[in-house]
């Protein structure tokens, strides 16, 4: 609890929330809430149930995309990585599809599942599958041979190769990529909801504008974004300080 | 410390990689129970010859036998000891040395992982994780890993190269406590000759490569050596003279 690690960071957002405030004060305008109004525009919202309903749509959306595309690119990345011809099979589809932006998905993902949860789900499934089925099938293959050498020596049976092995020598290296796509997956569920749905954070800034242009709750849709996917980065970093994959990381 | 009786034998061992020869036509009989050094330069062969003997890899021609049995793949018989970075980050000093134990019940288990922290002198560093190791107590870890399923032979590849000088001799006193204490046959490959004359009971002397045998030099002090006799310099130098080197910086 030092000065250095949290006062520093207080200080830094406090003036950068007094700048913004005296700024307003001194040039009244309509085009820029001030942090007060922002304030004031998350309190409504929590006093209208909004706040709640709003924040839980969205991670509840994120949930289940990510929770699925790490279901699917673990194991598929896993295989990749352990069997070349897999991936020189596979990973050309997986490069050419990776460069599509997730939101030019949007349009299918409407044909396909229709305006509501299921679409916002699978884009934001799709958006963090790749990155992380890329991630986990580099991890394989940087794989310390030396690590594969001694579990064949003492005649591990494959589960076990895969359990006691495998998955623990690439954890330092998958937690990042769960990071990053947890990071993406968070980017585009605030986008998957502006078109696709009408609940969550992405549709409260699409409404406040088009219901009034109530730019304060915009930005209140903004700053809560913004402090979520700050909380939701400070979780899996945490992962990163477990005893069994601190290893990976330089100390 | 032989029992006079083969263990394992290379019969006419060749390897190339593509159009490189690596090893030519080596010819090994190492006996139950025997401390084997192999020395040579460095791209001599050498740790390719122990790979092939570990099942790793396969010979061209000839082959290895154990027991009689030809060496089809890795086995947990003969383990491999690599330089400490074998270690397995993610477990614990414990977890690293009962690795191998992984079909015997709990109780044998904490039984045999008990009794190799105490040989290789790891006590109260069960719960500790490589990262909080020193090299040399990584390299314990790995031996102790090792022993601890009980294999017949030893097979390792410059196990102490990593390590600094005081560390290295400290860890050859250890090996060697462990060996006349576990009566393993170990094959041990260096590039260092001094080590090879202080720890074997034979040193097979393999040239630049094409890697072929030389000669192999009966190592005939009784151990605890003494590194300063006129004995132990002799067989030193004539295997230095054997590699082409002057004894003399």
């Amino acid at each position: 609890m030092s000065f250095r690690k949290w006062g520093l960071p207080f200080v830094g957002i406090a003036t950068g929330l007094l700048a913004w405030q005296i700024a307003v004060w001194l040039n009244p305008t309509t085009l820029v809430p001030g942090p007060l109004a922002v304030a004031l525009g998350i309190g409504e919202l929590a006093v209208r149930g909004l706040l709640v309903k709003y924040v839980f749509a969205s991670l509840f959306r994120v949930s289940w995309g990510y929770l699925g595309a790490l279901l699917v690119a673990i194991p598929l990345g896993l295989f990749l990585g352990v069997f070349r011809r897999g991936e020189w099979t596979i990973n050309p589809l997986l490069q050419v599809l990776r460069p599509i932006s997730p939101l030019a998905w949007i349009p299918i993902a409407i044909l396909w599942f229709g305006v509501g949860d299921v679409s916002a789900i699978f884009l934001i499934f799709l958006a963090s599958l790749l990155p992380l089925t890329v991630a986990t099938t580099n991890a394989v293959r940087n794989i310390d041979p030396v690590f594969l050498a001694a579990a064949r020596n003492f005649d591990l049976p494959m589960r076990q190769r895969v359990v006691d092995v495998l998955i623990p020598a690439i954890l330092p290296q998958l937690i990042v990529a769960m990071r990053i796509a947890l990071g993406v997956a968070w980017l585009v569920v605030v986008a998957a909801e502006m078109i696709a749905v009408n609940s969550g954070l992405g549709f409260l800034i699409v409404d406040a504008r088009n219901a009034g242009n109530r730019y304060d709750l915009v930005v209140a849709g903004m700053a809560l974004i913004g402090i979520i996917g700050l909380g939701l980065d400070f979780l899996m970093r945490r992962l990163e300080r477990l005893d069994s994959v601190r290893w990976g990381y330089a100390s | 410390m032989t029992t006079g009786k083969i263990k394992v034998r290379f019969r006419d061992v060749s390897t190339n990689f593509g159009a490189v020869d690596v090893l030519q036509h080596v010819n090994i009989d190492v006996a139950e129970g025997e401390f084997l050094c192999i020395v040579g330069p460095s791209g001599c062969g050498k740790s390719t010859l122990l790979n092939i003997a570990g099942g790793f890899l396969q010979p061209t021609s000839g082959d290895v036998t154990i027991d009689g049995e030809p060496v089809t793949g890795p086995d947990r018989r003969r383990i491999f000891v690599f330089q400490e970075r074998g270690v397995f980050p993610w477990l614990t000093v414990e977890d690293n040395i009962g690795f191998g134990l992984f079909d015997v019940s709990a109780e044998e288990r904490k039984k045999r992982i008990d009794q190799y922290v105490s040989l290789v002198g790891l006590k109260g560093f069960e719960r500790s994780y490589p990262r909080e190791l020193s090299g040399g107590m990584k390299q314990r870890v790995e031996v102790a890993r090792a022993l601890a399923v009980n294999p017949d032979v030893l097979y390792l590849d410059e196990p102490f190269g990593a390590l600094d000088s005081i560390t290295r001799l400290q860890m050859r006193r250890e090996l060697l406590r462990i060996w006349q204490a576990e009566r393993k046959t170990v094959l041990f490959v260096t590039h260092d000759i001094e080590e090879s004359v202080q720890l074997a009971d034979r040193v097979v002397v393999i040239s630049a490569r094409p890697g072929r045998i030389r000669r192999v030099v009966d190592i005939d002090i009784p151990h605890p050596r003494d590194l300063s006799s006129r004995r132990y310099i002799e067989l030193r130098d004539s295997i230095f003279a054997e590699i082409g080197l002057a004894h003399t910086v």
